[in-house]
């Protein structure tokens, strides 16, 4: 059916010229290409959405128009005339202005201030504050939003959507002509996400080209009139967006070859009793957590970016606990409070971010793979030359398990490839013994080598009765290696889904609903 | 319908931007407290002679000048330990120069600002070309000039001729000249911070420097300017000082912990180690509380080595009191 | 069956090579070290050439590099410690009122003292860790509290003398020992306590976890390291340190109120020389230990050459600037 859709790529070029445009572009980082020769026209009075799973390129894709990188080949044009921005400033005063998810605003400034830093106006350096407010409702005037947020208001008085308006107010006052936004809707409620859909069109009104990032499907057909579907880095269509429903959105946003070889799931006989039961848990950011782990099995977590994956390992793993609900380890009620607690009932946490959460960059692989062991041994045991006391060969067994291709264990971990990094911290954890593993991206910025590797080793886990929580945006990591699969939204569980569902079920559920109830959903929210 | 004249709307606006920093209850509280505590256990002048509290401002001259200065630099983001041996440099250069000759004051005076721009510039070049970190470089660049001092220095040099000890003793009618000069450097770090281009760049800086890079800011520059007008408002302390002692010495500066104090005195007014919020106000109350501390040891006649013990525990617990609420741990 | 095809010649130039690379690896403190030894050598041979002069400077030379290798824990740990000048001061005139000129008391008081060195080290150890404050700052306010305390104790002057016993470990000598001719009580405690440091620093459980927190502080805690209590540990071990200096130099030196001050300063050039990241996360005991001869080498070089005792203020302070400075930008042009 998708096919049926017209690519508006391939349609004669429209009379109006268009206010931004890119032409195959292309830009690749080590180990990945973010974006393979992609072309797109942005024009002026026009919405513009760009769809697509993590990883496809749409960020990369918005760092590169808006000035964040340079593409490594390609040609940009804004209003007919070729640029390129080599600093995020030059962007800005060619009138192409970005909002990032995490706003670029001083807290304890005020609006004004937020809104001119770098351009106050002064005479001879001293600040005319009254200029500056005034200009600055003139500003939120354009928004319509001048009654509601006042120039003197300290940014950090204002509400999340409040800022966004700021951010949007500086871009105007830039007298942009392109403005994109990544992920807007993300941190609002459904009122002020009403609030902005307005914002959009007044501003479309005035001629503004806008362009956004969102995974919220509902949005983005409230709010967009085109719809770009990236995917790994590739435009697979432009569509117009009354031609197409949200389920031929998605089906162009997934589905593809398995062409990674993973290793055979389990079967019902390695899967044994429940090992970590958690029910009716909350915290701060998370609500109504109910869900088994079993041992000998691998239950991938899959959401959208900010669905509250991260967030669940690290309330497991006693990073941010939770305040009401329990959790059951072998039987036993236990509540974590923190990640020593968590070490002591053997669970073991690989975190998202190696480099930051992961490894102590200058110590040697060594010790980085011990740091567990030693940390609930005695305080002033001693240690010989190769590591710890009856345990010689611990550290080359455990580089012997995670496959570590180094010439040396005294080497700095800093300066091993991430793969090699992510095989340290992996064998940091087996050396505690842990049997509960939570794993969040394991696979992140490795290359396909080591990947296989990695994914071998988490199989090997499970094969040893070792009960693994596996969270990944990579869906053909979470079909390839779940034997389950636990959904989030919205920092609760939307539901559960079989091994080796389709990429598009997933999909559906990740972003709330199934295909055929968006229109019940836009039906019921008008109510509120 | 109402319609409000010019001047009811301005004073309006004007209250609405006029925020009294919380610590000036802290001040009143310890104005209290030290009253109470030399009416039991002294002869009671704090709250009864207005001479005492006169003094406990005019005490508080030296260390308010360079808190300005102090309070500048942190809310850049940075901080200078060298202001304590710049204020000894001056003091000494000054009165070096002056010899007690009223002519050679216009040659002094020029002569140790330009070395304060000297000191400021190099703390700012160091932190901010050379990468080192603001602790160790301002305190490295302090024992340069300790060492510098030290050896063309070891005692008293020269003198100040009368007509500059007006800076230390005069008065305009009731009022210290002191005082005056010191509330105007307040204003004019007020001025600065808040109603200049330079001022709103520095409270960017502080706050969030990349984000202050990337709209624009000339990140260095503002820090190096920063540290310049550190320097310089320490050398004006040092002036000060120099006035009422008549003569210079090179303990001036760390014997009255000019760092550490003023340090802490900007911390207890509001503004933060991070940077990015604060102002000169809540500074103001500091240096007022550090003073009223400092009359009531001398009235309660506590023993000067203890003074120094009690000074170490009100400067760790006056950080403390902002700190303990962080999040993150500290190093 | 392999035929050899690495002719002699061959084997010879690979061996300079490898020599070549283990040379680059050698830490720059060493041959700095050995070159103004070298100088100072020729400068006045009598001191510096004689087996009795190089023994004459270790006794100098070890106070401060007791002090270094302390201050190094704690610079390894991401922190500062600026007490340690005071704590000298403190030792110092504490004990020359407590020892009451009599020998007897030598072995009360060092007990006494190792005492307050704990409770310092407690003090600061618990200040950052809880009450959040950056370790410079509490360590600089802890400086004024420990002189103000031991000057308001002694009330502003030495109370007596320091005994002679008490005094043994920072001046006396071994006597008539074989090819070295007298070896200094102070260099055979810096040599145990070198030992002593080198194991708890580079071979025990409590080091790793160490560098680990100054290297990561996130990561270690994620991975069940007590940061806490290992940084309180760590301050203590650094001001029972500085007692111990503070005994050395108080022998060497005998009583006078501003001595220790400018310690901690010499110290952290000591480590910073000795290639200590002022971050934390890395750290040599012996190279600090050769960082602290080095300065004072430096030191004694300047004495030599007629600069007043102000000047090496000067140079300590370019040391510092520019070893931190060196470091720093060097380790940018890595990324």
């Amino acid at each position: 059916m998708a096919n049926e859709i017209d690519d508006i790529n391939t349609k004669p070029a429209e009379e109006k010229q268009p206010t931004m445009e890119v032409q195959h572009i292309s830009k690749r980082f080590p180990g990945v290409i973010a974006l393979d020769d992609v072309s797109l026209q942005f024009f002026p009075g026009e919405t513009h959405a760009v769809v697509g799973e993590n990883g496809a390129g749409k960020s990369t894709l918005m760092k590169i128009m808006s000035g964040a990188y340079t593409p490594d080949s390609g040609t940009m044009y804004l209003g007919g005339e070729k640029v390129s921005f080599s600093h995020p400033q030059q962007a800005q005063l060619k009138g192409v202005a970005i909002i990032y998810q995490e706003f670029n605003l001083l807290p304890e400034r005020t609006v004004a201030h937020n809104i001119f830093l770098a351009r106050e106006s002064s005479h001879l350096g001293t600040l005319n504050i009254q200029k500056m407010n005034k200009d600055a409702v003139e500003v939120l005037k354009e928004l319509g939003v001048e009654k509601m947020i006042l120039p003197t208001a300290l940014v950090s008085s204002l509400s999340v959507a409040e800022q966004q308006l700021v951010e949007i107010a500086k871009a105007i006052s830039f007298k942009a002509k392109v403005l994109i936004m990544d992920e807007p809707t993300a941190a609002l409620t459904y009122t002020e996400v009403d609030l902005l859909v307005n914002l959009i069109s007044r501003l479309k009104q005035k001629g503004m080209s806008v362009i956004f990032i969102s995974h919220r499907l509902r949005e983005v057909f409230d709010i967009a009139e085109k719809i770009t579907v990236l995917k790994d880095g590739k435009l697979i269509k432009t569509v117009v967006k009354k031609d197409v429903t949200p389920s031929d959105v998605v089906y162009l946003m997934v589905g593809r070859t398995l062409d990674h070889y993973f290793p055979p799931l389990g079967t019902p006989e390695d899967f044994g009793e429940v090992v970590l039961k958690v029910s009716n848990a909350s915290n701060q950011i998370l609500s109504d957590i109910n869900f088994e782990l079993r041992r000998g099995e691998v239950l991938g977590v899959a959401g959208l970016q900010g669905s509250g994956r991260t967030e669940l390992a690290q309330s497991l793993f006693g990073v941010m606990p939770f305040k009401t609900g329990n959790m059951e380890l072998h039987g036993k009620a236990i509540a974590v409070k923190n990640p020593a607690k968590a070490i002591k009932n053997r669970m073991g946490f690989v975190t998202e971010d190696r480099k930051s959460e992961g490894l102590a960059p200058r110590q040697p692989i060594r010790d980085n793979m011990l740091l567990t062991v030693r940390s609930v041994q005695f305080l002033f045991s001693l240690i010989l030359k190769d590591g710890i006391r009856k345990s010689r060969n611990l550290v080359p067994m455990l580089g012997e398990q995670v496959d570590i291709r180094t010439d040396s264990f005294d080497r700095e971990v800093q300066f091993l490839s991430g793969g090699n990094q992510q095989k340290v911290v992996l064998a940091k954890w087996l050396a505690s013994d842990a049997d509960v593993f939570f794993f969040d991206e394991p696979t992140r910025g490795i290359d396909v080598e080591s990947k296989a590797g990695i994914h071998d080793m988490i199989r090997a886990l499970t094969k040893r009765g070792i009960a693994v929580l596996m969270i990944s945006s990579e869906l053909p990591e979470i079909i390839g290696m779940s034997d389950r699969i636990l959904v989030m939204a919205d920092h609760r569980i939307a539901g559960e889904l079989p091994a080796r569902s389709s990429e598009q079920e997933i999909m559906l559920m990740a972003i709330g609903h199934a295909s055929d109830k968006i229109t019940e959903l836009t039906a019921a929210v008008g109510e509120n | 319908m109402t319609t409000t004249t010019a001047t009811e709307s301005w004073f309006k606006r004007t209250s609405r931007s006029i925020h009294i920093p919380p610590v000036y209850i802290f001040l009143i509280v310890t104005f209290l407290v030290s009253g109470l505590l030399d009416q039991i256990l002294s002869d009671g002048q704090i709250l009864t002679n207005p001479a005492i509290m006169l003094n406990i401002i005019v005490r508080s001259v030296a260390l308010g000048i360079v808190a300005v200065g102090q309070t500048m630099v942190i809310i850049g983001a940075s901080i200078d330990l060298s202001v304590a041996y710049t204020i000894s440099i001056t003091a000494v250069m000054s009165s070096y120069i002056m010899l007690g000759d009223p002519a050679k004051v216009p040659i002094a005076i020029p002569a140790v600002f330009g070395i304060g721009v000297i000191i400021g510039l190099a703390n700012g070049l160091i932190i901010t070309k050379l990468k080192v970190n603001p602790f160790i470089a301002t305190l490295g660049v302090s024992l340069i000039i300790k060492g510098i001092i030290n050896a063309t220095f070891s005692n008293y040099t020269g003198s100040v001729p009368k007509s500059f000890e007006y800076f230390g003793y005069g008065t305009i009618g009731s009022i210290p000249v002191s005082i005056i000069i010191m509330l105007f450097v307040f204003l004019v770090g007020w001025f600065i911070l808040a109603r200049t281009k330079f001022g709103a760049h520095l409270y960017g800086v502080g706050g969030n420097a990349e984000v202050a890079r990337l709209s624009g800011v000339r990140t260095d520059r503002v820090v190096i300017g920063a540290h310049i007008l550190c320097s310089l408002t320490a050398v004006l302390s040092g002036l000060f000082l120099v006035s009422q002692m008549r003569s210079g010495a090179p303990w001036v500066g760390p014997n009255g912990l000019y760092d550490l104090n003023s340090i802490a005195t900007t911390v207890i007014g509001g503004t933060a180690l991070s940077g990015g919020k604060g102002g000169v106000w809540g500074t103001l109350a500091g240096v007022l509380i550090f003073g009223i501390l400092d009359t009531t040891f001398n009235q309660l006649g506590v023993n000067p080595y203890l003074k120094m013990v009690l000074r170490g525990a009100i400067i760790i617990l006056a950080v403390a009191s902002y700190t303990i609420r962080s999040k993150k741990e500290a190093a | 069956m392999t035929t050899s095809t690495i002719t002699s010649q061959g084997k010879f130039l690979n061996t300079l090579r490898n020599l070549w690379g283990w040379i680059k690896k050698i830490p720059p403190v060493y041959p700095v070290f050995f070159i103004i030894f070298i100088v100072l050598g020729f400068l006045n041979p009598v001191k510096y050439q004689s087996m009795n002069g190089l023994m004459t400077f270790l006794r100098t030379a070890s106070p401060l590099a007791v002090l270094a290798v302390g201050e190094m824990f704690v610079l390894a740990i991401g922190g500062f410690d600026l007490t340690v000048g005071a704590i000298v001061t403190f030792v110092v005139l504490v004990s020359s009122k407590l020892l009451a000129n009599d020998p007897a008391n030598a072995f009360s008081t060092i007990m006494i003292m190792l005492g307050f060195g704990v409770l310092i080290g407690l003090v600061n150890g618990l200040v950052v860790s809880y009450l959040k404050v950056p370790s410079f700052i509490t360590t600089l306010g802890m400086m004024l509290l420990v002189r103000g305390g031991a000057l308001y104790y002694v009330g502003g002057a030495p109370q007596g003398y320091l005994t002679d016993n008490w005094r043994a470990f920072g001046r006396n000598y071994i006597e008539n020992v074989i090819l070295f001719e007298r070896v200094p009580y102070a260099l055979i405690l810096l040599i145990v306590l070198g030992i002593v440091s080198y194991v708890f620093f580079h071979r025990s459980n409590y080091g790793k976890q160490l560098l680990a927190i100054g290297d990561n502080v996130r990561a270690s805690q994620l991975s069940g390291v007590r940061v806490r209590l290992i940084r309180v540990i760590t301050f203590i071990l650094c001001a029972v340190f500085a007692i111990i200096g503070g005994i050395m130099i108080g022998g060497y030196g005998g009583v006078n109120v501003t001595i220790g001050e400018g310690l901690e300063m010499q110290a952290i050039a000591a480590c910073v020389v000795g290639g200590v990241l002022l971050g934390g996360g890395k750290g040599s005991v012996l190279n600090v230990i050769f960082g602290a001869f080095t300065l004072q080498a430096i030191v004694n070089l300047l004495n030599m050459l007629g600069l007043p005792k102000p000047y090496t203020d000067v140079v300590q302070g370019l040391i510092i600037i520019g070893a931190v400075a060196y470091v720093g930008l060097s380790s940018q042009k890595k990324k």
